[in-house]
């Protein structure tokens, strides 16, 4: 036995069923390759996005699912020697997010991001979360102060910070600083948010407030979660998708995935025999 | 655990207290050499200082500060070096910091990473290593000369600037790239584009970096007498420069950036290659002088890098 930790009993049940019929897709993963220079991290991948759902991939790693995540906002475009090939749809105009006459801050001004490890900016705690509307242009202080504050709401932080907005985010404790980064991203009201093992740099307790607010966003904005933690992955997805070395092996609305999983990779991934 | 291999590498009582022994040793030594060294560089710097109020500063005074230099050293003075230094230090300033940043900038941030821009890196980094009379005979032969721009003010502003500005483009690069990298991701991330990224997140971030640098250049600014000698700076000035604020309209004038000017380490190379004595005690209060301008300046921009680092936490 070389594990540490139980492997989760496959019967983990999902929190949130949902029927395939009353879905809509917010965007389309159509046979996506992707290079680190000559390396292919990702192969022929294919997956639909449920609007306003959340949608968690998850794999071993190096498996590829931060590669596919960073796509969606073009996060590769900041380092060179990256290429993409095949295609993102995002409904409804069908425009093409990876595509080479696709600007990426076009991209970015719709996808906002939330990274690993808690990354706000050295200015206040105002300021971090009014960053967003201050790129777009939005100066009118009412408005930006109406916009922070909602979202400071919306991200479970303003009764902590409403009396020390002017302070550095640099006092908030690392789970205060996610929820910080996630009103962040929330503040431009983008239309996908993307989260990137979102709470493996938190405590338990933080964790489970970073899990309820996803919980919440759910009905607003279409989530994609990356996780290494099964059970987060059962906890607030609905839809799981399993990568292994590049590939997207088995995707499918969370119920089904966890309880019966079509392949038998997936179905030793989940019963904790590899990875 | 009966592996032979496995028992003999484990520590038994008798090594592991050498080692600890040994531990401690190594530390305390490094902690007294570097207490030495560190002891003997103030020791010669206060030596030096001394030495200086010693000679010179029972001749500082405001008559000093206020009169042109003279035949008779009892009634020289330093007005027209202190106040060449100082304009000569604005110009410098003005140029070599927003040059040096930008070049930094576009260095670290915009540049693409190809065979052009290693080549200009490399250059960089030599020109750091020029002596500075090589960039005082450019100045003579391009400024002075070719151009015909005169011995001024403003010619040696521009003559520091460019001694210096290879400290303030590595040290703006440094600063930036010690960023770390999850800022920019922030940043790019919100849908900020690189302009909007580096003036609104790197640049502040890097500021104290960026002021730490503008310090060592301007230190190495003020001091500097072979590339102003080589413009041919004049060692006995009589007059000052037109002043900078005047009573009509527009109220400032740049007139000044066209004078002549002395600087003070001039004025104390000047006196020092004097015979009489009293010039030598002339020299030593103008050094006394220049080394009080040089703290003066370096405290304002501690002060400057206090406040931006605290605002930062």
């Amino acid at each position: 036995m070389n594990r540490a930790v139980a492997p989760p009993p496959p019967t983990v049940t999902p929190s949130h069923a949902v029927t395939p019929a009353e879905v809509t897709y917010r965007a389309q993963v159509e046979d996506l390759n992707f290079y680190y220079g000559s390396f292919q991290a990702l192969k022929n991948v294919n997956l639909a996005i449920a609007d306003r759902q959340v949608t968690a991939l998850i794999g071993p790693s190096g498996c590829g699912k931060s590669t596919l995540l960073r796509c969606f906002n073009r996060m590769h475009d900041l380092y060179p020697g990256n290429r993409y090939e095949g295609k993102i749809q995002l409904h409804p105009e069908d425009m093409n997010i990876v595509g080479s006459n696709v600007d990426p801050m076009q991209v970015r001004l719709r996808i906002g991001m939330v990274f690993q490890k808690p990354n706000p900016f050295p200015k206040s705690i105002f300021d971090n979360v009014a960053s967003g509307l201050l790129i777009r242009g939005i100066r009118d202080r009412a408005v930006v102060a109406e916009r922070v504050e909602l979202a400071l709401r919306q991200a479970a932080l303003w009764e902590e910070v409403m009396d020390r907005l002017s302070q550095s985010a640099y006092g908030l404790s690392g789970g205060q600083q996610q929820r910080l980064c996630i009103a962040r991203a929330l503040a431009p009201n983008p239309e996908m948010i993307l989260f990137d093992e979102p709470t493996s740099a938190l405590d338990p307790i933080a964790t489970a407030r970073i899990e309820e607010l996803i919980d919440e966003l759910r009905n607003d904005y279409t989530i994609v979660i990356v996780t290494h933690n099964m059970q987060q992955a059962a906890r607030i997805s609905n839809f799981t998708a399993f990568m292994h070395m590049g590939h997207m092996i088995e995707y499918g609305a969370t119920s089904e995935f966890f309880t019966n999983p079509q392949h038998e990779k997936t179905h030793e991934y989940i019963t904790g025999r590899f990875g | 655990m009966s592996t032979p291999g496995l028992s003999s590498s484990r520590f038994d009582g008798y090594s592991e207290a050498r080692l600890l022994k040994r531990a401690k040793w190594s530390d305390g030594l490094f902690a007294v050499l570097g207490l030495l060294v560190l002891v003997a560089t103030l020791l010669v710097l206060g030596a030096l200082v001394a030495d200086f109020i010693n000679d010179g500063a029972s001749r500082i005074d405001g008559d000093f500060l206020t009169s042109y230099p003279s035949r008779r050293p009892g009634s020289a003075g330093i007005l027209s070096a202190w106040v060449g230094t100082t304009l000569v230090m604005i110009v410098t300033a003005a140029l070599a910091v927003p040059l040096g940043v930008a070049a930094g900038v576009y260095l670290e941030e915009y540049a693409p990473k190809n065979w052009v821009t290693d080549f200009i890196e490399i250059n960089v980094t030599n020109l750091a290593g020029v002596p500075s009379i090589i960039y005082g005979l450019l100045a003579l032969g391009l400024f002075v000369q070719t151009l015909a721009m005169g011995q001024t003010i403003l010619v040696a502003g521009i003559t520091l600037a460019l001694l210096i500005l290879p400290i303030l483009i590595v040290a703006t690069r440094e600063s930036l790239r010690a960023i770390p990298q999850d800022i920019r991701e922030a940043s790019f991330g919100l849908g900020a584009d690189q302009w909007q990224t580096v003036s609104g997140y790197l640049l502040p971030a890097a500021r104290p970096g960026i002021l730490t640098g503008a310090i060592v250049g301007m230190s190495r600014a003020i001091g500097e007498t072979a590339p102003i000698i080589t413009i041919g700076a004049l060692t006995f000035i009589a007059f000052l420069p037109p002043s900078p604020i005047q009573s009509s309209f527009p109220f400032v004038n740049f007139d000044w950036l066209n004078s002549p000017f002395t600087v003070m380490p001039i004025q104390m190379f000047n006196w020092v290659s004097r015979p009489q004595a009293g010039f030598h005690i002339n020299a030593a209060a103008t050094g006394l002088i220049l080394l009080a301008m040089t703290l003066l300046m370096n405290g304002f921009a501690i002060w400057l890098r206090y406040r931006l680092r605290r605002n930062l936490r």
